[in-house]
């Protein structure tokens, strides 16, 4: 019981942990930040974005295979089918609000579709994408 | 802490009666049965790193061993990446090892079984003929896959699975799938 009771209040540490306040606009000025490191005149393009989120990657899927081409619409797992809440803010105001759950999806999402993680510039270009849809 | 919350076999007659005809039989008492099992209490850490691509699982229904096995292999996740970083990977490790089921998950091989819907108890529960179940039931568009479990059972998302909670959806209706639409 003792036992249960530690694992319980680290796991709530864990998920406050998880929730560290941030808004859209910041994750757009990181990686633009990131992104003009290596390319001093670079900056985010909602349009690159879109066409990149829709576009395979040499790979089976694309960020639109599981988040379905509309950000603003629910998708779908690719592999198990489960329905996953709409990524693009306005439909959405939990999105992009937690580095942690940005830089942890980045990461899995990007090895799934592309097979490497992305870069700063892509992930600036897709977040000004999702940002744009539905405004 | 954990309630033994209501079960179905004190509501349900007939599994009532089934469950009784295997204690006076001797059978082991349906050991891997959902019946028997504990039933672990939803961690908010395992619904938020385990409960995004399907339900939280409940962890029961593998063995310890499977468990780990499945811990160990998340960087290539039945073919999604599906890497935890440190601190989230030793927070699964241990509830899953607090709550795994009793029972072996082994396959025929010796080797642990990775997924819940390989196990004999699953299969049997599955089987066509169960709960109006068919051969296609899981194919179907509105299921999508034997591991999306809201899509019929719509307490799935809560860690519930009673009875009385499952609908499988008729052909071409998409109306249960919201039950476990909710994210993290
Ligand atoms: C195999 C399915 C799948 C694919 C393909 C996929 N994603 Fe995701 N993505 C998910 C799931 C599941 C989540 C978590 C859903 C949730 O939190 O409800 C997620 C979450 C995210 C998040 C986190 C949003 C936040 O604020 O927490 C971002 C960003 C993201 N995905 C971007 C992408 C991009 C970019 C691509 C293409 C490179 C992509 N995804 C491809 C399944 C997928």
């Amino acid at each position: 019981m003792k036992a249960k009771t530690t694992l319980g209040g680290a796991m709530l540490m864990l998920a406050s942990l998880a929730a560290t306040a941030a808004q859209p606009a910041d994750f757009l000025a990181r990686f633009e930040r990131e992104a003009r490191q290596a390319d001093g005149a670079f900056a985010a393009s909602p349009a690159r974005g879109e066409a990149w989120f829709q576009a395979r990657h040499g790979r089976e899927w694309s960020c639109s295979t599981c988040h379905t081409p509309d950000p603003a619409g629910r998708g779908k797992h690719a592999v198990t089918g489960k329905p996953i809440e709409p990524m693009a803010p306005v439909a959405n105001p939990e999105r992009l609000t937690s580095d942690r759950s940005v830089d942890k999806w980045f990461r899995r999402n990007c090895r799934d579709v592309v097979g490497r993680e992305c870069t700063p510039a892509e992930k600036a270009d897709v977040i000004a994408y999702l940002m744009r849809v539905g405004s | 802490m954990q309630a033994k919350t209501t079960r179905d076999s004190r509501r349900n007659p007939v599994r009532l009666a089934l469950f009784a005809a295997a204690l006076a039989l001797g059978a082991p008492a349906m050991a891997d049965d959902d019946d028997d099992n504990r039933r672990a209490p939803m961690s908010p850490a395992y619904v938020e790193e385990c409960g995004a691509c399907h339900v939280a699982f409940p962890p029961e229904l593998l063995s310890r061993r499977s468990w780990n096995a499945v811990v160990d292999g998340l960087a290539e996740h039945f073919g999604t990446d599906a890497s935890l970083d440190a601190q989230a990977l030793a927070t699964v490790r241990d509830y899953l090892d607090a709550y795994a089921g009793r029972r072996s998950t082994d396959g025929a091989n010796g080797k642990p079984l990775l997924r819940i819907t390989d196990t004999r108890w699953f299969q049997r529960e599955h089987r066509a003929g169960e709960h109006g179940l068919r051969a296609d039931t899981f194919k179907r568009a509105e299921v999508g896959s034997a591991a999306n479990c809201g899509a019929c059972h719509r307490g799935a998302a809560d860690g519930s699975y009673a009875e009385r909670e499952i609908r499988v959806p008729a052909p071409g209706v998409r109306a249960n799938i919201t039950a476990q639409g909710r994210t993290q």
